[in-house]
């Protein structure tokens, strides 16, 4: 008896573990549905966005930059957002905001560098990934050719989890520039070496990104004027050009707040959170709202012990913030246990991140997931039948 | 007879020992990859040389003062405690011209990199600003910035355990890296991390324990806020013992460092990333242990070092050609030397290397830019090609003002540097062009119409 017959004799439709696609299937993603990701660059500092506020220890490890307890925006009896997020405050009494606590994974890394590779490429901490968690997506369930890409990273050189030698992954920083450009690109030519065909490859994605991308970029919604919302704004064009994309990337950068936290990490969690309320109001104005899903994420978050000048060392356990028309709002993992620090005075992790990843890919696009994260993950329930 | 015996003597002889000139195609290579590009003329000149010769010549030319007078206001550090009693007119102000000085020392650096007569020199200095990363974002003094690149250029092609040295106390790196913040009882690891994740021993090859022991032993190292210089405070200085890569002592921060130049992972480090900025991206296990070795019996000479790289039978191979990008400095000056344009200000250069993503004494973060493939993505390559139509659009370039940008004022005599070529394509293609175009169609252009075609073909992205 085969698998398949083997896995219907057992009622499979009731199974949560994922299981590898059958091999001849070709499997294919619902693409409609929009992933754009939000990179906090730096490692935000997890504990003073979504605040336990009622516990002492949060107090007594940050003498000078806890977030004061009457300035916190309370969620529920343990849980408050950092007072610069009240734009998202709309979004949370919509219960369209999912806030997950404790999001990191096992051996977690310090480094900035080797930390974002294995959130970019969804690896085991000892494990060296060269392809992008979404490349790999995008390889097992192929994004349709008529989409102008695969993928979209605005304002930044970094592919980060569409990093892959065959990802229909376009850097963008103005779609009107771009277009513009893009009639520069189109070289056809022989690939002699490696270099040489990366530089091919960048010019068939142009190319074809250009021939569907379309001209019309227009919005009337208004987005912040600063880097992040000049990103966001570019985002909300690409996807109001109809053109189709499956994942956008935006970064957000300064977060790695080593020294003076407060001023720094308040300014950014206001363009984060006006960012993301901007967004909302773009995506609803082109009727993309409940087909999107916005991920923060990044390579950690910091430790609970403030240093002496004000800030905060690299940590390991975050909280990251999921929005969209058809997420399910509401507090998911766990509050930081702040009284189980391991030896480098770190947090512990509740939700493995790539159980959120897991998740986008079986309930947001319906890929399998096992056969793009090797391993088996939880769903959260993040997102409404 | 004689003959006979000559042909015996080559036969036992290994290849890298054979006293022949090194001809057009390898010394083509070999400035390709060292000086920025190069033309006609220099080209023929090195390819009358040995391989060891030419190479000996590009690095007895290196380590002389820049020919580029630097910026009238180096020698004047302004502290930032200065404007902490300023009023908020006089803080804008100093910030202005903090930026504009920014602005200056970036020109500075780029028009030497086209003038100078030594292009390895500021190939080296790039690559040492890449490799010791600060960024004039977070150090926010120029003057700091402008001694940083002093130090690396002095010991550019000396001894890297004399370089890492100096550097680590560099007061721009101590600004960089928070060193100052860190004291006994309170650390900052930041320093620590980096000197042992990037700048000797690479990534995994310590404990997150050997980090914050390490730490401990650069409690201290501050900063003269007033002169901006490097100062040690032996109160902030922990001087208990530490336990540090297996080693126990009462380590300072000097000894830790020397601790870092005892493993032989750091001399492999350096020679790889040397390798992939000189020969491919993809390091040769073998090559590099035995480089690094060579590196460590001489005392981390970095001349040894680059000497053996250059002269390696590796760095000429067929499939080495050709086989890396160039980044936006390559690109930009490379051009611009090559084809002996005459430039007026040099700040749109400096901008456009900003926009290819390689922003003079501000790479984005302590690893530096990665260099290779990421230099080329859609955004980049689209801005590099119309760059170069820019600059090759007419014989005398007088672009459209775009608002916000400076004018482009540069001149390229396209009859005169066409001239010694005759006419002849194949020889044209050879010195613009590291390998063979990549585009199959035949073309008929002559003349400027055809340098525009080989520039923007994507093998002109290649060195």
């Amino acid at each position: 008896m085969n698998r398949r017959d083997f896995l219907s004799a057992a009622g499979a439709a009731t199974l949560t573990a994922w299981l590898p696609a059958s091999a001849h299937a070709a499997a294919a993603g619902r693409y409609e549905n929009l992933l754009i990701l939000i990179e906090l660059k730096g490692g935000n500092d997890g504990l003073n966005t979504i605040i336990p506020y009622a516990d002492p220890l949060y107090q007594s490890l940050r003498p000078r930059i806890a977030i004061p307890r009457e300035q916190v925006l309370q969620l529920d009896a343990a849980s408050g957002l950092h007072p610069a997020l009240q734009p998202l405050l709309p979004l949370w009494d919509a219960r369209e905001l999912a806030v997950v606590q404790g999001v990191g994974y096992p051996a977690a890394n310090l480094s900035h560098f080797r930390s974002i590779e294995i959130w970019d490429t969804a690896s085991r901490s000892d494990q060296y990934l060269n392809e992008g968690w979404l490349a790999r997506a995008f390889a097992e369930a192929p994004v349709p050719s008529a989409f102008a890409a695969d993928g979209v990273v605005v304002g930044s050189n970094e592919m980060g989890p569409l990093a892959g030698v065959a990802t229909r992954a376009l850097a963008l920083n103005n779609p009107g520039e771009f277009m513009r450009q893009a009639r520069l690109a189109g070289n056809e030519g022989v690939a002699r070496n490696g270099a040489l065909s990366h530089i091919l490859k960048v010019e068939r994605d142009v190319k074809q990104a250009a021939a569907n991308l379309g001209n019309n970029f227009s919005l009337r919604s208004e987005f912040p004027n600063h880097a992040l919302g000049n990103a966001l704004k570019t985002a909300a064009q690409v996807v109001a050009s109809k053109a189709g994309v499956a994942a956008i990337k935006v970064s957000h950068n300064g977060y790695d707040t080593h020294s003076g936290q407060q001023g720094t990490q308040q300014r950014l969690l206001r363009e984060l959170a006006e960012g993301m309320a901007a967004l909302r109001t773009a995506l609803q104005e082109i009727g993309r709202w409940d087909s999107t899903l916005i991920m923060t994420y990044c390579e950690f978050g910091r430790r609970p012990r403030e240093n002496q000048s004000g800030g905060t060392d690299h940590g390991t356990a975050n909280a990251h913030l999921l929005s969209g028309g058809r997420v399910r709002g509401g507090l998911y993992g766990a509050v930081p246990a702040l009284d189980r620090l391991d030896g480098n005075g770190n947090l512990p992790f509740a939700v493995d991140f790539r159980d959120l990843y897991a998740t986008t890919l079986d309930r947001w696009w319906g890929v399998s997931p096992a056969a793009v994260l090797n391993g088996r993950y939880n769903p959260v329930e993040f997102l409404r039948a | 007879m004689g003959k006979h015996w000559l042909f015996l003597l080559l036969a036992v002889l290994p290849l890298g020992a054979v006293a022949a000139p090194m001809g057009f195609d390898e010394a083509r290579h070999l400035l390709n990859r060292t000086s920025f590009a190069a033309g006609l003329s220099d080209i023929e000149s090195y390819a009358r040389l040995t391989r060891v010769q030419a190479v000996d010549q590009l690095l007895g030319l290196t380590g002389a003062a820049p020919v580029t007078p630097p910026p009238s206001w180096v020698g004047e550090y302004e502290s930032p405690a200065k404007m902490r009693d300023a009023s908020e007119e006089e803080r804008k102000l100093f910030q202005r011209q903090q930026f504009v000085k920014g602005g200056e020392l970036r020109a500075w650096w780029l028009t030497e990199m086209l003038v100078t007569p030594s292009p390895l020199t500021e190939k080296m200095v790039l690559f040492w600003h890449n490799h010791f990363v600060s960024s004039l974002q977070k150090v926010r003094s120029p003057v700091l910035m402008y001694r940083q690149n002093q130090l690396l250029r002095k010991y550019a092609l000396g001894y890297f355990g004399d370089l890492l040295h100096a550097v680590a106390k560099d007061p721009a790196m101590v600004v960089y890296l928070d060193s100052a913040s860190n004291r006994k009882g309170r650390p900052n690891e930041n320093f620590a991390r980096e000197v042992m994740e990037l700048f000797t021993l690479g990534e995994g090859r310590y404990s997150e324990q050997d980090v914050k022991e390490a730490a401990r032993a650069f409690t201290g190292w501050s900063i003269d806020q007033e002169r901006g210089e490097f100062v040690f405070r032996q109160q902030a200085h922990d001087a208990g013992v530490k336990n540090i890569l297996g080693s126990s002592g009462n380590f300072d921060g000097d000894a830790v460092l020397d601790l870092l130049l005892a493993q032989p992972q750091t001399a492999e480090l350096v020679v790889r990333k040397l390798w992939r900025e000189f020969v491919s991206p993809q390091p040769d296990a073998a090559e590099v242990t035995r480089i690094a070795r060579m590196f460590r019996d001489n005392r981390y000479n970095i001349r040894v070092a680059l000497r053996a790289l250059l002269t390696a039978d590796v760095f000429y191979a067929p499939e080495n050609r050709a086989a890396l990008l160039k980044s936006p400095v390559d690109l930009i000056v490379g051009s611009l030397r090559q084809f002996r344009f005459e430039t007026g200000e040099v700040t749109p250069f400096v901008n456009a290397s900003r926009q290819l993503g390689q922003d003079l004494f501000a790479p984005p973060n302590v690893k530096g830019w990665p260099g290779g493939e990421a230099w080329i993505n859609s955004a980049t390559l689209l801005r590099r090609k119309q760059l170069l139509e820019r600059l090759f659009r007419a014989q005398e370039m007088r672009p459209a003002v775009t608002p916000g940008r400076a004018e482009m004022d540069i001149y390229f005599d396209s009859e005169r540097w066409l001239q010694p070529f005759a006419d002849v394509d194949a020889r044209l293609i050879k010195v613009v062009l590291a390998t063979d175009p990549a585009s199959s169609v035949v073309s008929t252009a002559h003349g400027l119409p055809r340098i525009r075609e080989l520039v923007l073909d994507p093998a002109y992205q290649l060195k």
